[in-house]
């Protein structure tokens, strides 16, 4: 009857809303700002303490203080270096024009800027390669994990060559790679450049191996229920794949993905360091081999960044599945 | 940079319209009678260039700062390397259009010890700059075996010959004396071992014929490679007792209070030549304008480095300080830049020529200079066998282009940029210095005569010695 029904979804309607109380507002309070504001406050103390202490010939660790004052001299540098940027093509708009002048049929070119990559450039670029080299991974390890998954022959056979190569460093694959890229991408006029592939190459090698594990542990163990519906229905291996199996292995996939995109990040830091692709990595090392007063609070600055970095990679991963799950509640931390 | 972009805005080629064939036809007649050497346009005008956070990268960075090279029409990005092998790597296979290299990796490079390609160089970077260093403990027990002036201060040079007793005391011991050097085919290599040799130290053997490049067979000093930055640290840590490297980490162990530097590079051969401008040759070829341009814009560099009695190294100090160069703090840049070196703290000594970038031909690539590099190479074994004086000259003359240096600076002469007096009488000069007679041991250096100069010393290999 229509009257008891709508009683019902009005009860309903007022459960959902939050009960609100002084207490729980709190306690939500707490828990979400103030204690990660006290705990933050108190490695900074202890931080600064240690900091003192640790006097060494080779320098003094850098405290808060100097991370600060490094932060803002970086953040100074990009703007010098912009302006010279602007000075940069100021005088090749000047030198094209008197080329022009002498001869209007001259043919000139605007050149990109020469200088050195700033601190935030560098930060763009390890964001851009790590994100290649994980789409690059994501693109082999999401297929060929469903592949393993849903065959226990093929399982079989390649198990052995994934925990093989999974416990393999970056940097043991570096000369490899940068040998096998210098041979075989060779053009007059590259649209990537050598030190990019070499790292994002890299970079997939040994972010791959998560995703692909997780992805077929997730196919392989999906609910005898709905691998009976997809028989009952008849379904075609595509439909099989795309309609059951992805979307009920869609957590462990996520899974896969953040740790591999975890991995990938931290890999990335120690491949630009050796492949010399201009991003954090270099930047580490070029900062260690200076060897200035500054260059300590430098590399401290550069260690934040990359932590702050890889958890909102973390976060944005967590976005995306919370967005593609259709159980919602499997997303929560 | 991550992917090149270039936009260019084309117009109708100059020399297709009709001004332009009269132009070239201009030209040509010029060129003929010899009234226009001007070096042509660049082949390619986006390059970049290697270098390692040492002071003598410096004419990159000044070129660079000046606008020497936009003055060519070059666009030039200068990029630190991790290491000397990561940069000749680089050069190799085109990652790189050039570098700042050690004067011996274009040699060490095209006889095949390494990685083998023909580089060539036609720019001398610069002369002097290193120094050798060694740790608190190992000073403490030197100085008493050296010689004091009347002030109690100790006499330079300081030979080799006071550390032999440490070095046989630790023998004694059975305990390894270990130093640091960055490269096997590095001018520190073979400085250092100069210096050992004639205090009458044995610093090893190289025998690549027998797969063994350590370099330390039959060795009283063991001699390995570490990177410049990481040297204060390993001999913070003990793992090595002393290095030689270049500026600024001789300084660096001085203000850190680790360690001691005991002689320079000048002290042990006045004048040498240190680093070179090194690009393949198959580069080279491909782009013969583009490198006389590049050489062009590094000559005017090292002038303005020396002008003026060295007027302008405060500046070039402040430059080198910044980060993307060398980075070290200007005042432990400033001391070798400008004419000072410390060695035990508090003793600072004038040194005017500790980096010479023009004066006494310092950029002329000389074949004798290439030529000592290879006896070197030869007298401690990375040549394996002996070799005639015909095959010195010839490697010499693979390797070093003075031609290529000579058109660059004939270029400069007529654009009014210098003047004849600063280079070299190109009627005269044949390549090789006269015989030099300022080491450390008082040997004389002839460059005619490379197996005759070898068998001048009482440690090392000669003749037709083999290990």
């Amino acid at each position: 009857m229509p009257s008891v029904e709508s009683k019902s979804s009005l009860a309903n309607l007022t459960n959902l809303l939050p009960k609100l109380s002084f207490s729980t507002t709190l306690a939500g309070l707490a828990r979400h700002l103030a204690l990660p504001a006290i705990g933050m406050l108190i490695f900074i103390m202890l931080w600064h303490v240690a900091a003192q202490n640790i006097n060494t010939s080779l320098g003094k660790f850098p405290g808060p203080a100097q991370v600060v004052e490094q932060a803002t001299s970086l953040v100074n540098e990009h703007q010098a270096e912009r302006q010279r940027e602007q000075a940069f093509y100021e005088r090749q708009h000047k030198r094209n024009e008197k080329k022009l002048a002498k001869n209007p049929d001259a043919k000139v070119k605007i050149r990109p800027y020469t200088g050195a990559p700033t601190f935030f450039d560098q930060i763009i670029t390890s964001l851009i390669t790590v994100l290649c080299g994980f789409l690059l991974a994501s693109l082999i390890a999401i297929p060929a994990g469903i592949v393993i998954g849903l065959n226990n022959q093929l399982h079989a056979a390649f198990n052995p060559l994934i925990q093989l190569f999974k416990p393999v460093s970056p940097l043991a694959w570096l000369p490899l790679v940068t040998m096998v890229v210098s041979a075989v991408y060779v053009s007059d006029d590259p649209m990537f450049a050598k030190s990019f592939v070499t790292s994002m190459i890299t970079v997939s090698l040994c972010s791959l191996w998560p995703t692909l594990l997780n992805t077929s542990v997730g196919v392989s163990s999906i609910s005898q229920d709905l691998k009976n519906v997809s028989q009952v229905l008849r379904l075609s291996w595509y439909e099989h794949v795309t309609k059951i199996v992805l979307p009920a292995s869609i957590p462990s996939v996520f899974t896969g993905l953040r740790l591999s995109l975890g991995i990938a990040w931290m890999v990335l830091i120690a491949a630009e360091m050796l492949a010399q692709n201009p991003g954090l990595g270099k930047f580490v090392w070029d900062e260690f081999q200076n060897g200035s007063s500054n260059s300590l609070g430098r590399i401290m600055v550069a260690v934040l960044a990359i932590g702050l970095i890889g958890f909102l990679l973390d976060r944005a991963m967590l976005g995306i599945q919370r967005y593609v799950s259709w159980d919602k509640s499997t997303a929560t931390r | 940079m991550l992917y090149n972009r270039k936009k260019t805005i084309t117009k109708v080629p100059f020399a297709a319209s009709k001004a332009g064939l009269a132009a070239l036809a201009l030209t040509s007649a010029m060129l003929s009678t010899g009234l226009l050497a001007a070096i042509g346009e660049p082949e390619k005008e986006d390059l970049k260039f290697g270098f390692i956070k040492l002071t003598d990268m410096a004419p990159l960075a000044i070129a660079y700062e000046k606008g020497y090279f936009e003055d060519e029409g070059l666009y030039v990005t200068l990029e630190a390397q991790a290491n000397w092998k990561v940069l000749l790597d680089r050069v190799i296979d085109g990652q790189l259009d050039g570098a700042h290299m050690l004067a011996g990796q274009p040699l060490g490079a095209t006889i095949g010890f390494g990685t083998q390609a023909h580089i060539i160089t036609a720019f001398s970077m610069d002369l002097n700059g290193n120094a050798i260093t060694v740790s608190n403990d190992i000073w403490s027990q030197m100085k008493p075996n050296i010689p004091k002036d009347s002030e109690g201060k100790p006499v330079h040079p300081i030979k080799a010959d006071a550390l032999k007793p440490v070095i046989e005391k630790y023998k004694a011991e059975g305990k390894p004396f270990n130093m640091g050097m960055v490269f096997p085919v590095s001018t520190h290599n073979y400085e250092l071992r100069y210096w050992l040799a004639a205090g009458g130290i044995k610093p090893g053997y190289y025998a690549p014929h027998k797969g063994d490049t350590s370099g330390t067979l039959d060795a009283d000093a063991l001699l390995s490679v570490t990177p410049p930055p990481q040297m204060p640290a390993t001999m913070e840590a003990g793992t090595i007792y002393g290095y030689s490297v270049g500026e600024p980490w001789n300084q660096q162990a001085v203000f850190k209070g680790i360690g001691v530097p005991v002689v320079t590079d000048y002290e042990i051969w006045k004048n040498n030549p240190e680093k070179v401008f090194g690009v393949s040759k198959n580069w080279a070829d491909e782009n013969p304008n583009t490198h006389k341009r590049v050489v062009k814009a590094m000559i005017r560099a090292a002038k303005w480095l020396d002008e003026n009695n060295n007027a302008n190294r405060p500046e070039a100090v402040e430059i080198l300080a910044r980060p993307n160069y060398v980075g070290a703090d200007a005042k432990v840049i400033a001391n070798s830049m400008t004419g000072t070196f410390e060695y035990e703290k508090g003793d600072k000594r004038a040194v005017p020529d500790f980096n010479v970038f023009f004066r006494h031909n310092a950029t002329y690539p000389y074949y004798s200079d290439a030529i000592w590099y290879l006896t070197q190479m030869r007298r401690w074994g990375q040549i394996a066998e002996q070799k005639p004086d015909s095959w010195y000259m010839d490697t010499a003359k693979k390797v070093y282009r003075p031609d290529i240096y000579a058109e660059a600076a004939q270029a400069l002469i007529e654009e009014g940029l210098m003047t004849a007096s600063d280079f070299p009488d190109p009627k005269t000069e044949d390549g090789f210095r006269a015989p030099q007679t300022h080491f450390i041991d008082g040997i004389t250096y002839d460059g005619r005569k490379p197996n005759e100069y070898l068998t001048k010393f009482s440690i090392g290999l000669k003749d037709d010695d083999q290990i």
